[in-house]
Formats: C-alpha cells, sequence, structure tokens
C-alpha cells in the first residue's frame, strides 16, 4: 500500500473536501498543515503551478485541484465510490461539482467586501442557494444520495463555512424556511461521523476570520 | 454501440462546442448539430440548460448534458470504442484533468483578455501570462506525451480536446493583436502538436476558419468598446 498524505489548512473547505473522502474511504494518511503565508519547499515542489493547498501525495506522487482529487480516489480505492457508476448520473454530478466551485466564489466576496460590492454578492449568493434549493438536491438525503458523495464533499463549505461568514458579516443567507430542504442536507451532512469528526473548531474559525476580513478590508 | 437520439447545441466559433464535436467525430458518433442564433438564446437552448444557459448542451435519448468538460468524459464512458478519450490510469487522467482545469481557469481567460484589454499595459500583462502558460505546457506535453504525437498518446486524448480547441482562437488573436504567440523557437513541441491536431481527421473539418474568427474578435472589440445597449 503506497503513503498517501495530504497537504492541507485547517481552515480552508478545499483541504476538507479531500480530508473527509479520505475519511470516508478509511484511507490511512498523514496530514501535513501547511503555513500559506511561509509556504513550504515541499508545497511549491507539489504544485509548482499554483502552490496551493491541498494537494495529495500517493506513493510520491503529487494531485492537486480538491476536485481533481475527488475523481481520483475512487480509482485506487473504489469501495465507497464519490462518484455514481452511471454515466448520466456522473455527468450530473460532476455538473454540480463545477458549479460548486464557479459559483462558490460569490460568497467569499460577499465576506470579504462591503456596501455595492457586497450587496451585489449577497443577491449572487442567494441566486446560487436557490438554484441548489430547486434543482440540485430533490428529496434525496444527499446530493449522492444515500451516502454522501463527491457533490456532498464539494458543496461542504455551505454546511459549516457558510454559518461562520454570516455571523462575522451580520447577513443570515441560509434561512431554514427559505431553504428548507438546504437546510436539511446541512444538519444530515454534519451528523455523519466521518464529517462530524473533521470539523474546524467554530470558535477558532470566528476569531480567525474575522481577523481575515479586517486584513482584507485594510489593504488598497 | 449506445444507440439513441444524439443533438448538439451549439456556436459553430465556440471552442467549447467545437470540443464537443471532436469528441464525437473521434468516437465516429452521428448527431444532429443544432445552431444557435448569435445574441439570442433559443427555447431548446434554455429548457436544456437552465442554469447556465450556454453552449454547448449534449442532448442524449432527451436527457441534456451540459458543461463541455463533462461531456468529454460522458462520450468516454458511453461511446466505449477506441480510441479512448481520457487515459486509463488514474493518475495520467488526474494529470490531464488537472492541466484542462489550467487551461478553462487560467490560461484561456488570458488569451481573451489579450484580444478585449483597454490599453497597452493590461494587453502586454495577458500577452505575459499567456506565454508564461505556453511555457508549462511545452513542460507537460513533454512529460505526458513522452515522445509520442499528443497529449493522449498516439491518439488525440482529453487534454487535446481542452486545449487544441482553442487554437483557432490562439491564431486569430495573433492576428487582430499583432503578435506571435505560439512560435516554434519558443514552444517547439507545441508546435509541432498544434499542426498535427489541426490537421486531424476529426478536428479539420470543424475547426472555424482563422478569417472568420478575427471577424468576429473584430466585432466582439467594437461592441466592449461601445456604450453597452439594455441586453
Amino acid at each position: 500500500m503506497e503513503e498517501v498524505k495530504l497537504l492541507g489548512t485547517w481552515s480552508s473547505p478545499f483541504s476538507y473536501r479531500v480530508l473527509w473522502a479520505l475519511e470516508l474511504k478509511g484511507i490511512p494518511y498523514q496530514y501535513t498543515e501547511e503555513d500559506l503565508y511561509n509556504k513550504s519547499p515541499f508545497l511549491v515542489k507539489c504544485n509548482p503551478v499554483h502552490k496551493k493547498i491541498p494537494v495529495l501525495v500517493h506513493g510520491g506522487k503529487p494531485i492537486c485541484e480538491s476536485m481533481v482529487i475527488l475523481e481520483y480516489l475512487d480509482g485506487p480505492w473504489p469501495h465507497n465510490p464519490l462518484l455514481p457508476s452511471d454515466p448520466y448520473e456522473r455527468a450530473v454530478a460532476r455538473f454540480w461539482a463545477k458549479f460548486a466551485d464557479d459559483k462558490g466564489t460569490v460568497i467569499w466576496t460577499m465576506f470579504r467586501s462591503t456596501g455595492e460590492e457586497q450587496k451585489e454578492a449577497v443577491k449572487g449568493s442567494l441566486e446560487m442557494l436557490r438554484t441548489i434549493e430547486d434543482l440540485a438536491l430533490g428529496d434525496k438525503k444527499f446530493f449522492g444520495g444515500e451516502r454522501i458523495g463527491m457533490v456532498d464533499l464539494a458543496f461542504g463549505a455551505l454546511a459549516h463555512w457558510l454559518g461562520v461568514f454570516e455571523e462575522i458579516v451580520g447577513i443570515r443567507l441560509l434561512e431554514p424556511e427559505s431553504f428548507p430542504r438546504l437546510h436539511k442536507w446541512t444538519k444530515n451532512f454534519k451528523e455523519e461521523p466521518a464529517i462530524k469528526e473533521n470539523l474546524p473548531d467554530k470558535d477558532k474559525m470566528l476569531s480567525n476570520f474575522r481577523c481575515l476580513r479586517e486584513k482584507l478590508l485594510a489593504s488598497p | 454501440m449506445a444507440r439513441g437520439d444524439l443533438k448538439l447545441i451549439g456556436l459553430r466559433p465556440s471552442p467549447f462546442v467545437n470540443r464537443v464535436q471532436y469528441a464525437l467525430n473521434l468516437k465516429s458518433a452521428e448527431y444532429e448539430f443544432i445552431e444557435e442564433k448569435f445574441g439570442s438564446k433559443s427555447e431548446l437552448l434554455l429548457r436544456s440548460n437552465p442554469i447556465h444557459k450556454k453552449v454547448p448542451v449534449l442532448i442524449h435519448s432527451e436527457k441534456p448534458l451540459c458543461e463541455s468538460l463533462v461531456i468529454l468524459e460522458y462520450i468516454d464512458e458511453v461511446w466505449t470504442s477506441s480510441p479512448s478519450i481520457l487515459p486509463s490510469d488514474p493518475r495520467d487522467r488526474a494529470v490531464a484533468r488537472f492541466w484542462a482545469a489550467y487551461i478553462d481557469d487560467k490560461w484561456y481567460p488570458l488569451l481573451k483578455e489579450i484580444r478585449m484589454a483597454q490599453g497597452e499595459e493590461a494587453k502586454l500583462a495577458a500577452v505575459q501570462g499567456v506565454e508564461e502558460g505556453l511555457g508549462l505546457l511545452e513542460e507537460a506535453f513533454e512529460n505526458i506525451s513522452k515522445g509520442r504525437s499528443f497529449f493522449g498518446g498516439d491518439s488525440i486524448g482529453y487534454l487535446d480536446l481542452a486545449f487544441g480547441c482553442f487554437l483557432g482562437w490562439l491564431r486569430a488573436v495573433e492576428e487582430v493583436a499583432d503578435i506571435k504567440l505560439l512560435v516554434g523557437e519558443k514552444t517547439p513541441q507545441l508546435a509541432g502538436w498544434a499542426e498535427r491536431f489541426c490537421s486531424h481527421d476529426a478536428v479539420k473539418g470543424v475547426m472555424p476558419k482563422t478569417e472568420m474568427l478575427v471577424e468576429i474578435a473584430k466585432i466582439l472589440q467594437a461592441m466592449a468598446k461601445a456604450p453597452s445597449p439594455p441586453s
């Protein structure tokens, strides 16, 4: 069995996407916390193009980009698959995973901005949540059906990070009355042992992201 | 061999649409091309891709599929005849997907920026970005192709399609901006690969002519400079 390493950071939802996947599949791994303000030579060697986490290193070979890593994992570890087996359902899953990546940034914009820019980002975030609520989840427990799959992991930030951002900026987006399915999903997602036992501490997140927001708003 | 109704909603100058066309041609899959009109969106498109309202959309047995790279993976999984589009090894697949994401998320937006940039400084920055990207892709080609003709090996694969679809636009941008981007002296392997890709049977009947793309580029540039009317 070739060694598996994960380079990540404790506060990144992208890092957690991979960590959760490894936990769900029961894959033993060695985790290294990276300092993004002082990137390790190993990280830069593994990801020279983007110099970002997460990076999965399997048998000494690095794989970068969280969704690329998730797609990769079903290959060597096919049990508890992250993707369905039917080609059309796989295409639907990949569509939503891409949606999570492309549209998810609007929530970050809401977090790091003020004024008009923030107003636009709030509008965009609500539209995104509405699309997911109405079109992505249906009546399933998870996006993956009965079990957590790749799309659930892709949307993982909504279950834990969004609440922290909402508290810091003082804007509530994911209201249970407006988004009942999505709200229920966040509860189901965080109840799963592999997720529940692997979530960054909320108070630590509040403190960290409050600080980060101040820094981002202060800089030109 | 998969049966069933196969339709592709697209615009001929769109490199994302071309990607899917090349893939279908590689698999010798017959399909009906439904051309959208530039500047308006058909009912069929809006119904089939209500979220993004964009082309390409592949409709297979009445089921719509959106996002070009997602469609490529679907085609490969359903039409299992050779050639394979995705590599068989999971690591090689991860490498191909990594570079396809880089091309779509970082490199192509810079190429578009050269065409759309307002001001010399912005244009130069975009040119530099595109050239740096080509340098990275030259190195990637060397590592991935291992001396063979394409990123996919002896035949065109996922990364060839992900990158090759932009070659027509690359040439058009070179002409409109009066610069050379893909040059044999700087990136010899990519230059050779580009020629092979463009002359491949699955590609050559479909890749839009540079002259047409130059005309479109000029129209888009003019539209960007003019005050936009309410849409």
